[in-house]
């Protein structure tokens, strides 16, 4: 962080800003690499970036089809947790949110991570009783969690409905105080910045349009800026894996691409200091830094590639922040915006090796993929490096529809519409 | 996005529930091949363009729906009733 220091800024003010360096070079493509890594969002940054540190490979290029975060790690609502119930998925998340609490260090790059607590709301008794086995569990698993009262929710969040007339009256809540937000696009910064000087190539505008092949084995990639032939080529695209593997010829995947909207209101002073969900639908929301208020609800269940949503959606989610917050009805709302999600059988993610000789896979992350993009990056460059999972997602295998080993954490079987 | 309904008209999409892939045929029930059902359970071609999937005019006339979609475009190209699956019994 010293590089943008309050003492820089003023050097460079008085200097007419004309001493800032770019955070990154725009090198062109050599003609083969040690590893490439499809898709320059988080996840494929983050791979880049413990590629090299963790594991010393870094004759790396990371092929972006835009600019680099150009995707859903730009997209995202910002929530960070590690509040849930699966053995295979605690564990994992919980390594992502200790990446988290040093990312800011690690990458000399202020990602904004703010730990203030997320709270689940809770709106019957069997849902306080099935949300204080998850809290149990988690602290099994050692990460924190407690039960919170309406009392201390109230204190908590003086604009919270907690009145007993409210159409899903609130019970109490789940609060797991580690939890937080980031800024999304300084996460991909900070990577992009910290791979590039690691010697990572970063190339930008360079759509893969096909995969070179040496018998069975996957050994580079075509691209709009030419063929870059890899030992290694690490598949990371979210809502785009599908496109992306019929490239290679694997045209059935346990996934669905469905769309996510998100929503931003007009600044306002603060209301919210944490960030909260409503049990009695799906809606999650807080306050930025600048004032909005973020928030998001279920995707819009039907598959699309489109990067919009309908009105259906946005009705529902305004209707749940009103329920929870009254006092929002009068906000105005400044922007909203979809991003394609990579919906799994399971609802749960794949880290793994294959599906072909030469390749690995990173997807299947349904809208939880922000807060997992240090611990995605710091398992695939493992499962890259050492051609075999790391225990942390050894459960995340592509095959374990077919053994029966599926990871379901909503409990709602193979409808990705549904989770 | 609207859909029209063979039976009742065009319908805003808040009448209608999804209900996923039209293309995947369900094996037989007695079929004891795991595979097939594995493929026909959690494998999609997720196509960037034409889907043929289901809806349910739910909030309608109930009738269940094969729609085709463009999934880049959300533009509609057909929209057919669902065939119905005979099930050998008469009706009185």
């Amino acid at each position: 962080m010293a590089e943008y220091s309050a003492w820089q800024v003023l050097k460079n003010a008085w200097r007419g800003n004309t001493g800032w360096k770019p955070a990154w070079r725009k090198p062109d493509p050599k003609p083969d690499y040690d590893v490439v890594i499809i898709g320059g969002g988080g996840h494929g940054l983050s791979t880049a970036y413990y590629l090299a540190k963790n594991h010393g490979i870094a004759n790396v290029a990371v092929c972006e089809k835009g600019w680099l975060g150009s995707g859903n790690i730009g997209r995202n609502t910002t929530i960070v947790r590690s509040n849930y119930l699966l053995q295979g998925n605690t564990p994992f998340y919980e390594h992502s949110m200790k990446l988290w609490e040093n990312l800011s260090h690690e990458l000399n790059f202020n990602v904004m991570f703010s730990q203030r607590g997320i709270i689940n709301l809770c709106h019957t008794p069997a849902q306080m009783d099935d949300t204080a086995r998850r809290g149990n569990a988690m602290r099994l698993m050692g990460v924190d969690a407690r039960m919170l009262t309406p009392e201390e929710l109230g204190r908590r969040m003086p604009g919270l409905d907690l009145s007993p007339n409210a159409r899903f009256p609130i019970l109490g809540g789940l609060e797991q105080p580690r939890a937080g937000t980031a800024r999304h696009d300084a996460v991909a910064w900070g990577y992009a910045r910290a791979a590039d000087r690691r010697g990572v190539d970063l190339l930008e505008n360079c759509e893969v349009i096909g995969f070179l092949r040496d018998g069975d084995r996957i050994a580079g990639v075509r691209t709009t800026r030419g063929e870059i032939r890899a030992k290694k080529v690490a598949v990371c695209v979210a809502g785009s894996t599908g496109a992306v593997m019929k490239l290679a010829g694997i045209d059935r995947l346990p996934i669905e691409s469905h769309v996510l909207q998100a929503f931003v209101s007009e600044s306002l002073k603060p209301l919210l200091d944490t960030v909260v969900t409503f049990g009695a639908g799906h809606l999650y929301i807080s306050q930025s830094d600048k004032g909005g208020l973020v928030f998001g609800g279920d995707i819009d269940g039907y598959n699309t590639y489109a990067q919009r949503g309908n009105l259906p959606i946005v009705e529902d989610v305004m209707a749940e922040a009103v329920t929870l917050f009254p006092a929002a009805a009068k906000v105005r709302l400044l922007r909203s915006w979809g991003g394609i999600m990579d919906m799994s059988m399971d609802g749960s993610p794949i880290i793994a090796t294959g599906p072909l000789p030469g390749m690995y896979l990173n997807c299947g992350w349904c809208y939880g993929g922000f807060k997992a993009t240090p611990a995605s990056g710091w398992c695939f460059a493992h499962t890259i490096a050492k051609d075999e999972p790391h225990p942390l997602n050894e459960a995340y295998s592509l095959d374990r529809f077919h053994r029966g080993y599926v990871i379901d954490e909503k409990g709602q079987g193979a409808t990705p519409w549904k989770h | 996005m609207r859909i029209t309904c063979p039976h009742c008209g065009p319908r805003d999409l808040v009448e209608f529930s999804y209900h996923g892939d039209a293309t995947l045929t369900r094996p037989d029930s007695a079929s004891t091949d795991q595979d097939v059902w594995n493929a026909y359970v959690y494998d999609r071609a997720n196509p960037a363009g034409e889907h043929r999937e289901f809806w349910q005019h739910s909030g309608g006339c109930r009738k269940h729906l094969v729609v085709t979609r463009n999934t880049l475009t959300h533009a509609i190209s057909g929209v057919d009733f669902a065939p119905g699956k005979r099930t050998g019994r008469k009706r009185s």
